[in-house]
């Protein structure tokens, strides 16, 4: 505790909420709020409905749904293989080709998603990597967006694990297949699962990369809310939102469920 | 200390004993050189402690033989096979550091069975060694305990039961009791005295600071400083006979006098005093040297070798007086035993040391001790 004073510590509260509750957590409640709505005219919205919901049950919003949770999972997985393989990789390496390896991979956050997405466009749009209009290509959009989290991520913790028990495991025996397998992976765990969440989470809520590539059989959520909401539809699009939002956070909190003995350390 | 008996070998002792040896062996880091030039050979069935301070190459000298770090010259040999260029993984080895690194997410009995699964020991075969390897070291009772759940002494007794259940030839021991409290580490030093009684074919290199552990442990003791070795033999015959100044000053405590060889046969000159010592073999008479007494050994009161200085500092330890007598410009520490009565800081003393127990030392040039 830094604040030791009641009162102080109040006020410190206070200019927390303030600050927090404007900026956060309002945006959400106008969201929410609107997806229960058919008019906003006042200072709160009226003519509470269920209507947006059951459009959507009915619709083919759920297939939306359906398509981005396949394709964050399909992405979150491929960024975590990707990304850890690398991250052990340039840890091997050690000194420049470690540090060149960390710079690669941090280039998709550097460069615009909106480039990212062109430039895979004109990337595979001629033989013989056509890529384009395929699922394909959305899911590698996705990946090369979110594997720069996994790999920050898995590169932080195997900075922080000690070498020893990788030392102490190649001299009981362990080629370093069954170290990684053994001892390294596991110790990793936690940190793998929370760059999974965090890969997912990313992936359901890309749009800009996704607007640029999607085919018409592979339309993921958050193009359908931006499409709703473009031709009017706000509170439709709300009720989407509201969908994806809650979708993101199951999937997050059940992540983040799986203990592993070695988050006991 | 002397050759360990032939007594029974439990089947956790291992196959072959097998020594180390380090052939001219250096490592360096760029232009940095850790360890220059080291000659060392570890019988089978010994203890050696790598006695320094840090950065003294001692733990280089470890992991040379762990395989973790690769010697720009020279060769490692264990048991006679030379090990220079095999991985870390194909050397068969134990090994216990200094933060013991038991794996987290593993219980016990895991840890434990780590290394025979590693070496696809048959399975029938890993359960009785790894319950023996725990017997063996106080922690049958253990097993289903994750290496969280224990104190610092279990769990050095579950690093060292683990690099026991490979069997190996060779333990390496990295400063294994430094994480331990004072009296926890006289307790696991009695420990592993007893531990090498019951496998006397294991050969141990201990890397250690403390001269305490090196004297207690090992049958020799190779003491290093600045990369180098720069003594080696056994507690007994570095703690009486010390070749150099840092070994002197380094296993064990010690007044180092600057003195001149002679004049006559086993006396030298300190100040305007002569002294006799125990012997002047190695340094020309009239030559510059290095005498040195070790604290207990210097009497208060007359006697041969009388020294007359002023009392500068009296420190009470608990069993031992140390006495700071100003002589000729030097400061001469002495231990007494039992000071009935005290002299006061101040008082004009009289110090002797028998001649046997005064050691000439070459002078060794910008040596500090």
């Amino acid at each position: 505790m830094l604040v030791h004073s009641s009162k102080a510590r109040a006020a410190v509260w206070a200019g927390f909420l303030l600050l927090l509750l404007p900026l956060f957590a309002l945006p959400f409640a106008v969201i929410l709020a609107a997806s229960f709505a058919t008019t906003w005219s006042g200072a709160l919205p009226s003519g509470p409905t269920l209507t947006h919901y059951q459009d959507i049950a009915r619709g083919d919003s759920l297939d939306a749904l359906v398509t981005s949770a396949l394709t964050a999972l399909a992405a979150s997985l491929l960024a975590l293989t990707a990304g850890t393989w690398a991250a052990l990789a340039a840890q091997r390496l050690g000194g420049r080709g470690k540090k060149v390896i960390d710079t690669l991979f941090m280039l998709p956050v550097a460069v615009p998603s909106v480039a990212v997405g062109l430039s895979l466009l004109v990337a595979f749009s001629q033989p013989p990597l056509l890529l384009n209009g395929t699922r394909q290509i959305v899911v590698i959009a996705h990946t090369v967006l979110v594997t720069a989290f996994a790999h920050q991520s898995v590169s932080a913790a195997l900075d922080r694990l000690d070498p020893a028990y990788e030392q102490s495991a190649a001299a009981l025996g362990a080629r370093p297949a069954y170290v990684l397998r053994r001892v390294k992976l596991p110790l990793l765990l936690p940190s793998l699962t929370a760059a999974t969440g965090l890969c997912f989470a990313l992936s359901m809520g890309e749009l800009s990369a996704t607007m640029m590539l999607y085919p018409p059989d592979w339309l993921p959520l958050p193009v359908q809310i931006f499409a709703t909401t473009d031709r009017g539809a706000l509170f439709s699009g709300a009720a989407l939102a509201v969908v994806l939002m809650a979708a993101t956070l199951i999937v997050l909190f059940g992540v983040s469920r799986i203990r592993t003995r070695a988050s006991y350390r | 200390m002397a050759a360990p008996p032939e007594t029974a070998v439990g089947p956790v002792a291992a196959k072959t004993a097998a020594g180390i040896r380090f052939d001219h062996v250096s490592v360096a880091y760029g232009d940095h050189t850790v360890l220059d030039g080291l000659d060392l050979t570890v019988e089978p069935g010994e203890v050696m402690a790598l006695l320094g301070p840090s950065g003294s190459g001692k733990t280089t000298a470890l992991r040379a033989v762990a395989g973790f770090v690769t010697p720009v010259s020279g060769r490692v040999l264990i048991g006679g096979r030379d090990v220079t260029a095999l991985p870390p993984y194909k050397r068969g080895i134990g090994m216990v550091v200094q933060s013991y690194a038991l794996f987290p997410h593993l219980r016990v009995a895991d840890n434990v069975a780590f290394g025979p699964k590693a070496r696809k020991v048959p399975r029938a075969e890993i359960e009785p060694r790894v319950t023996e390897a725990l017997e063996l070291t106080g922690m049958a009772g253990y097993a289903r305990r994750y290496p969280r759940e224990l104190s610092g002494g279990q769990q050095q007794r579950v690093a060292i039961a683990r690099a026991l259940a490979i069997r190996p030839g060779v333990l390496l021991l990295d400063e294994p009791l430094s994480a331990l409290d004072a009296q926890l580490r006289s307790g696991m030093l009695a420990e592993l005295a007893r531990l090498h009684r019951e496998l006397p074919d294991v050969s141990i290199l201990y890397v250690t600071h403390d001269q305490v552990e090196a004297l207690t442990l090992a049958d020799r003791i190779a003491v290093m400083d600045r990369a180098r070795l720069r003594d080696c033999g056994t507690p007994r015959e570095l703690y009486r006979a010390p070749r150099t100044e840092f070994t002197a000053s380094f296993v064990g405590n010690a007044n180092l006098l600057p003195v001149t060889a002679g004049p006559g046969d086993a006396t030298v000159t300190f100040g305007n005093r002569e002294l006799a010592v125990r012997g002047t073999e190695g340094v020309a008479p009239g030559a510059a040297a290095t005498l040195c007494v070790r604290p207990h050994l210097v009497g208060l009161g007359e006697g041969p070798n009388a020294l007359r200085g002023r009392l500068a500092e009296l420190q009470w330890r608990g069993a031992t007086h140390r006495l700071y007598v100003e002589v000729a410009g030097h400061r001469v520490m002495a231990d007494e035993r039992e000071l009935r009565t005290a002299p006061a800081v101040g008082d004009e003393v009289t110090l002797h040391f028998a001649p046997e127990d005064g050691v000439l030392l070459p002078a060794e040039a910008g040596a500090d001790g």
